[in-house]
């Protein structure tokens, strides 16, 4: 339903999106998690067709978000990260504005603004002005709007932000009962929002997409295995540790602990996706002389992931590129 | 062009609930009626007099009491334009992108120009609701005048206002799409409009020279004159309909530009 190829937004110097490429496809819903400013906002306003991208493509329903702004436009529902109300109007006939807007055409107008309605459950607030109501509703109102044209994709950023928890939960169930016969892109900055209404998660950082998995192989660990072992090391010390397990094919990266005063090691070896190194790190070590105290597989969660990639701790990898805010609100 | 429409009835159920059209619509309103009663009351006395002194020296008297009331009341409401349409148009693009609901117009599936053109109408027909309780004004006027006093000169008068506000609002709602607060907006709209008005005086450089003729050229309320005394140029037809086409045009562009900037 969506597809994004090596987008890039460049604002002046900076790059505020950069070469991402993902796909949706109809009926999931794609949570877009990433700290503030990685850009979330920007890629859905090239989505949206507020902003033209500066290279790259991206395809609404097979239409280019570019080439075919209006017919792009006619299938999303947007919901910005404020929600663009008219304080001034009353429920019932600021939706009836944007439904014209959306070009709803007049005989199915009163239907569509009703059943907006009744989808956000603000059908008993239709007569208030919308300066009267509180933060959560005017939320629900910005959602209503999204829908009022019963579009197919829905976009919405940061939906749930400013909410109290118990609107919260009735947002993220909302989008949920929508997925289906929408297709539907979030974007948080909140971790549990994904694990609890997303199908697929894509976290992006500085402008890159760093991570794109189904949310339930994300909360299996199998974006990525992780063996800790815990060693007293033999001949060669610490490093030599180290270098015989980044020897080993399939580790991607070690990391080494050095609690006081045992002498022993932690480490922290990530490995390739679907691989399973453990029998392999303990033939190796112990045939090194290492003597071997501990060994067990450790899930990547998502929120390991997520703080991984961040929290710059490693100084020099993505932290070396330049202009680390992009698009914010 | 159904996009337009529906930017049209947004904008009009907008202005209905917005205390600064009412305030701006009401200030016209009486300062108009103010004006047109002083007019009035200034003209009747004048002829009063002049019909006194005509029966003491008995020179003939000729003094057309409605025409000079007309006169006067079409040149003061350009000049009470001046003042009151920069309060109807600051709003109109800096109110929307203050809140963010520029984003809701630029992501509905209508193009920039039926926008544009439905914010313009939409003022278009905010001002004429505004004028339109000054025709009762004339009602009174023509009824109470014997003979009835050309209607030539009432037509060419509100085609004449209707332009100048024409042009007024256009200027107006590009400048209003500049910035993101309508006080900056209004404040930038006053000066434009201040500017334009006094342009005959400001660039002078001798008389009957070129740059003094620009400056008149130029000069925003001069072209109403002719209007008022009932006459319609083609040269001031076309200076104000160009000052709508620039202001249209650059709002666009000043859409456009939105697009590519905004972050």
């Amino acid at each position: 339903m969506i597809e994004v190829e090596s987008l890039t937004k460049q604002y002046g110097a900076v790059r505020a999106v950069n070469q991402i490429s993902f796909r949706v496809d109809k009926g999931e819903i794609l949570g877009f998690l990433g700290p503030n400013g990685a850009g979330k906002t920007t890629t859905m306003r090239i989505l949206t067709g507020f902003l033209p991208a500066t290279s790259g493509t991206a395809r609404v329903g097979g239409y280019d978000v570019f080439e075919k702004s209006l017919e792009v436009r006619k299938r999303i529902g947007y919901l910005p990260e404020n929600p663009p109300i008219y304080p001034e109007m009353s429920v019932a006939g600021y939706l009836d504005a944007v439904a014209r807007l959306k070009q709803v055409p007049a005989e199915r107008r009163k239907g569509r603004v009703d059943s907006a309605m009744e989808m956000a459950r603000i059908t008993d607030k239709r007569k208030e002005l919308i300066k009267r109501l509180s933060r959560g509703y005017k939320q629900r109102v910005g959602l209503a709007q999204a829908l009022v044209h019963d579009p197919e994709v829905i976009i919405l950023d940061e939906p749930t932000v400013g909410l109290d928890p118990k609107q919260i939960i009735e947002v993220r169930h909302l989008i949920k009962s929508l997925a289906g016969n929408h297709t539907i892109i979030l974007s948080t900055h909140i971790l549990p929002e994904v694990s609890m209404t997303c199908d697929r998660v894509v976290i992006i950082n500085q402008g890159r997409i760093v991570a794109n998995m189904p949310v339930d192989e994300a909360a299996q660990g199998r974006g990525g295995e992780v063996v800790m072992v815990e060693i007293k090391p033999g001949t060669g010390g610490a490093q030599g540790v180290r270098a015989l397990l980044e020897r080993t094919t399939g580790v991607r990266k070690v990391k080494l602990e050095t609690p006081d005063g045992t002498g022993r090691i932690q480490a922290r070896v990530e490995c390739e996706p679907g691989r399973d190194l453990r029998s392999r790190i303990a033939a190796d070590l112990v045939g090194q002389g290492h003597e071997l105290y501990e060994l067990r597989a450790a899930r990547v969660s998502l929120e390991d992931i997520f703080l991984q990639v961040t929290t710059q701790e490693q100084p020099g990898t993505a932290a070396a590129e330049p202009g680390a805010a992009g698009g914010q609100a | 062009m159904k996009g337009v429409y529906a930017v049209f009835r947004k904008e009009m159920s907008l202005y209905f609930v917005s205390p600064i059209a009412y305030v701006a619509v009401g200030a016209f309103l009486f300062l108009a009626g103010m004006f047109f009663q002083g007019i009035l009351a200034e003209a009747t006395e004048y002829s009063m007099r002049a019909a006194m002194q005509s029966m003491q020296f008995g020179t003939p008297f000729q003094i057309d009491v409605p025409g000079e009331v007309m006169r006067g009341f079409f040149g003061v409401t350009g000049t009470l334009l001046l003042f009151i349409i920069p309060m109807l148009t600051m709003g109109t693009y800096a109110e929307e992108r203050r809140r963010g609901t520029m984003e809701l117009l630029m992501t509905s599936p209508i193009t920039d120009v039926e926008i544009v053109l439905g914010k313009y109408l939409g003022a278009l027909a905010l001002f004429l609701i505004m004028l339109l309780p000054t025709a009762l004004q004339m009602v009174i006027l023509f009824r109470s005048s014997d003979p009835v006093p050309p209607w030539r000169l009432l037509v060419c008068g509100y085609v004449g206002i209707i332009m100048l506000g024409g042009s007024l609002l256009a200027i107006g709602q590009f400048l209003s799409s500049l910035t993101e607060s309508q006080i900056v907006a209004g404040i930038l709209t006053f000066l434009a409009f201040l500017l334009l008005w006094v342009m005959d005086f400001v660039v002078r450089g001798g008389a009957g020279s070129v740059t003094a003729e620009v400056g008149q050229y130029l000069s925003i309320l001069r072209h109403l004159n002719d209007f008022i005394r009932g006459v319609v140029d083609s040269s001031n037809l076309i200076y104000y309909a160009s000052l709508i086409i620039l202001g249209l045009f650059l709002t666009m562009r000043s859409l456009d530009s939105m697009r590519w900037r905004r972050a």
